[in-house]
């Protein structure tokens, strides 16, 4: 099925996406069993996961489900509960549009996490970077539908529920930072990504506090990227 | 809601995370020349958006009731003292998971 290149770029992948089988798997199962109490048919979860994939929104569109009819406030919520991928968007735009025909399904598959390793891990010399891309999006892409359906299907006969287990999620994202910040020469532009975010929490609550972080970010990166770049030239 | 209905709603989630993920590709694309500040600030925007998903991660914790974060807390300084220390992806993932559900179930 594979050559002998993309055989390489997934073993350079696959240690990368363990942490994330260890967290979709568990997330994935609990929206499953989530999605089956409220009394959907398991056919909603395994679908939802497989063309919305993107974690926190599928939490959000169980409820959207239940409540009236309001498509373009969907749409418009959507956009506001997802408005951080536009970031991912605009760090990735070479990467990806180099990544040739794969390059549609890597935006499309542009999760927290495949975003998170891809942006930040060097590729290992000889490994095609556009395979390696795509083999993180897919793998996530898949435990993450497996999760979801495994949750939906057989939820019900787990016999215990391993409590904090979502935490690998939040401490995946730490080490994803750190490694960012030691490759980093200065870590001004990470230093204000966390501390905008930060006030921005602490001004607006955890509901609506994205956004205005995302602007602020932007207020100051924008002239601070120009400056650097003018000094370099 | 009807069936139909729940379908529609569903498309328009899935249309409104692809505008998220889709529209700086579409507006800044490869045969086009990307304008200065964008390739300026792509080059900078990764660090700051992976310091937005840290704190994004983070943004449930409540300092003022229950366990006040402190779970939370010192497990993210555990997995980043692991990192410092062993700089294995890995160990510092696992070691933070097991030491942060050994606290909520044991301790807090």
């Amino acid at each position: 099925m594979f050559n002998v290149k993309q055989k390489s770029a997934f073993k350079a992948a696959f240690p990368y996406t363990l942490p994330i089988l260890t967290g979709f798997l568990f997330l994935g199962i609990a929206y499953g069993i989530y999605m089956i109490s409220l009394g959907f048919s398991p056919i909603f979860p395994i679908l939802m996961s497989l063309f919305i994939f993107a974690g926190s929104m599928e939490f959000v569109t169980a409820n959207l489900l239940l409540s009236g009819f309001n498509p373009i406030g969907a749409f418009l919520l959507t956009l506001m509960v997802n408005a951080r991928h536009l970031f991912y968007g605009l760090s990735m735009l070479d990467k990806y549009q180099a990544a040739g025909k794969v390059s549609p399904y890597l935006i499309f598959g542009m999760c927290d996490e495949s975003f998170s390793i891809n942006a930040s891990t060097t590729v290992p010399l000889g490994v095609s970077a556009g395979d390696f891309y795509f083999f993180v999006t897919l793998l996530n892409h898949l435990y993450w539908v497996a999760g979801a359906t495994i949750g939906a299907l057989f939820g019900s006969l787990l016999p215990f529920y391993p409590q904090g287990l979502d935490f690998v999620m939040t401490a995946l994202l730490v080490v994803i930072f750190l490694e960012q910040w030691l490759k980093d020469k200065d870590h001004q532009s990470a230093l204000i990504g966390m501390g905008l975010t930060l006030i921005s929490l602490l001004i607006f609550g955890s509901d609506r506090f994205v956004i205005p972080a995302m602007i602020a970010i932007l207020l100051v990166l924008i002239p601070l990227s120009r400056q650097k770049e003018g000094l370099k030239e | 809601m009807t069936t139909t209905q729940q379908i529609i709603t569903i498309v328009m989630v899935v249309l409104g995370t692809m505008t998220t993920r889709f529209l700086p590709f579409i507006l800044f694309p490869a045969n086009k020349e990307t304008p200065h500040f964008i390739q300026s600030l792509g080059k900078v925007l990764p660090s700051a958006a992976l310091g937005l998903l840290v704190i994004y991660c983070l943004k449930d914790i409540n300092l003022l009731a229950g366990n006040h974060g402190i779970p939370e807390l010192i497990a993210v300084a555990f997995v980043v003292f692991l990192h410092v220390l062993k700089r294995n992806m890995l160990l510092s993932i696992s070691g933070g998971t097991f030491l942060y559900m050994v606290l909520i179930s044991v301790v807090f």
